[in-house]
């Protein structure tokens, strides 16, 4: 491999190898604040609708009806994994909901930390429902430290309980088929998201609807219907249009076989 | 301040983070402040363990003492709880059974009780994967087929038998399928997947630092 025009890491305290990601990170944050003032401004804003964020409140409205819980999973990962706290913002707005219709939730956690944060965020969503009442605090509940012993504990609610829709937002390792598939023996209407790529066949075999990739990080901004939230996602669009033509410029230039310099812009050192 | 105090938090931690992406380690003070708040991040969760213990007994003890349905695998779950913790939380130096060294009885409760059951939920894995199999790879649409397919190829790949098999046919078979399939389509479909996931994942973290994002507190 071509060595980075870059150089490497010497002993100042700038990490010069550093530079290429450093002005990606420039870029980026200027489009998601330039596209954010344009939202604040009233700029119209198109988002592409995500059929499994639509379907959530048609998913709790089902549960409502059939007078059943609805469960949710904020993923098994630590509160340190930014797709727990993707799992925890859509929460507060299924729990938004779930509080409206007066239907049951149940959110079981793998993690004490998730518990604390996963008990504020549906208490907050109850009071802002305007029915603190109907708030218990064992809503969210610690089952399990364990991967399996967590899996097993939610297997066996879902086949007594049997509830109505279940939704898993989060990061999921190899009990993601184990969960969806007792969902789906036990006749609930799913609705999955994840970052892993790893885990996504099985959540699109299992599950009604699947959030695939980025779309488990835009759904609290797409749920909120919030111009400044959404100004985000407009940014993170730009920066995957840049990466395309990046893409395309590097394909062009391989070809050619003149792409070594432009190869070493984008390297790891 | 209830709203004020941990955006700012958020927002120091998470400059100082994406600070010392930037700087060497080694020479840069910051290095040390963001190893200092991952070893806080590490004490905090230790403490909050108790949490969850609390959590769990509480809702357990609610079901037995109400007499609740299943209230009898609640009882377990308390028992099972308090018999793993108290030995394991005894001293070693009391008795070779306590702590939780070879020999206690926390190591054996965890090798010879804990450890099997979880191995076996871990295997039933090959069950749900074949009915999960079942359903996707049924020839309805065009794309099933493809998936179908596809999905068969790699299959016969991936075991021994299914190799030889292809062997039969030509030997560059299992190569082509790996060349194409594997490192070709399903490796591209991975990385558009991942780009758009990691750009997702640093655009959720910009509007937390910046206090765009305040769902995860509970605050629109």
């Amino acid at each position: 491999m071509p060595e980075s025009v870059f150089g490497q890491e010497g002993e100042s305290l700038f990490r010069y190898d550093r530079i290429n990601a450093l002005v990606a990170v420039v870029i980026f944050s200027f489009a998601i604040l330039l596209f954010t003032k344009w939202a604040k401004e009233g700029k119209p804003l198109f988002l592409r609708k995500i059929p499994g964020l639509e379907a959530i409140e048609e998913a709790v409205g089902r549960a409502t009806e059939m007078g059943r819980p609805v469960l949710f999973i904020p993923g098994i990962a630590e509160l340190d994994e930014i797709d727990t706290i993707a799992g925890i913002s859509i929460l507060g707005r299924v729990a938004q909901i779930t509080a409206q219709y007066e239907t049951p939730l149940y959110v079981p956690v793998r993690y004490p930390l998730v518990l604390a944060a996963g008990q504020e965020v549906v208490e907050q969503a109850y009071i802002k429902a305007g029915k603190p009442e109907l708030y218990d605090e064992d809503i969210v509940r610690y089952v399990a430290g364990e991967q399996f012993s967590f899996t097993a504990t939610v297997n066996g609610y879902m086949m007594r309980v049997r509830p109505a829709t279940n939704i898993y937002m989060g990061a999921f390792f190899a009990e993601s088929l184990l969960l969806a598939e007792t969902g789906n023996a036990a006749g609930s209407i799913q609705i999955a998201g994840t970052a892993r790529p790893e885990q996504l066949p099985f959540f699109i075999a299992a599950c009604d609807y699947t959030l695939m990739g980025e779309e488990l990080y835009a759904a609290s901004a797409y749920l909120s219907h919030e111009p400044i939230m959404m100004g985000g996602l407009k940014g993170q669009d730009f920066m995957k249009i840049l990466i395309i033509i990046l893409i395309i410029i590097g394909i062009v230039l391989v070809l050619f076989d003149s792409a070594e310099t432009y190869l070493s812009w984008f390297e790891e050192n | 301040m209830r709203t004020t105090l941990p955006l700012a938090v958020a927002f120091i931690t998470g400059v100082v983070f994406v600070i010392t992406f930037f700087l060497n380690e080694e020479s840069a003070i910051v290095g040390g402040i963001s190893k200092q708040l991952l070893d806080w991040l590490i004490i905090i969760g230790g403490f909050t363990l108790l949490l969850g213990v609390v959590s769990i007994l509480r809702v357990s003890w609610q079901s037995v003492e109400r007499r609740k349905e299943d209230w009898i695998y609640k009882l377990i779950t308390i028992l099972s709880v308090l018999v793993m913790a108290i030995p394991g939380l005894l001293p070693e130096s009391w008795s070779s059974l306590f702590g939780r060294q070879e020999g206690s009885i926390y190591d054996w409760l965890f090798l010879n009780l804990q450890a099997p059951m979880m191995a076996t939920m871990f295997a039933t894995l090959a069950f749900y994967i074949a009915s999960a199999a079942y359903r996707a790879f049924r020839a309805r649409t065009a794309e099933a087929t493809i998936l179908l397919v596809t999905a068969t190829l790699v299959m016969l790949w991936r075991v021994p038998m299914g190799e030889a098999f292809l062997n039969l046919f030509s030997e560059e078979i299992p190569g082509l399928i790996n060349r194409y399939i594997m490192g070709g389509v399903n490796l591209a479909v991975q990385r558009g997947i991942i780009i758009g996931a990691a750009l997702g994942a640093a655009a959720m973290s910009l509007r937390i630092i910046l206090g765009i994002e305040r769902t995860y507190m509970g605050k629109s």
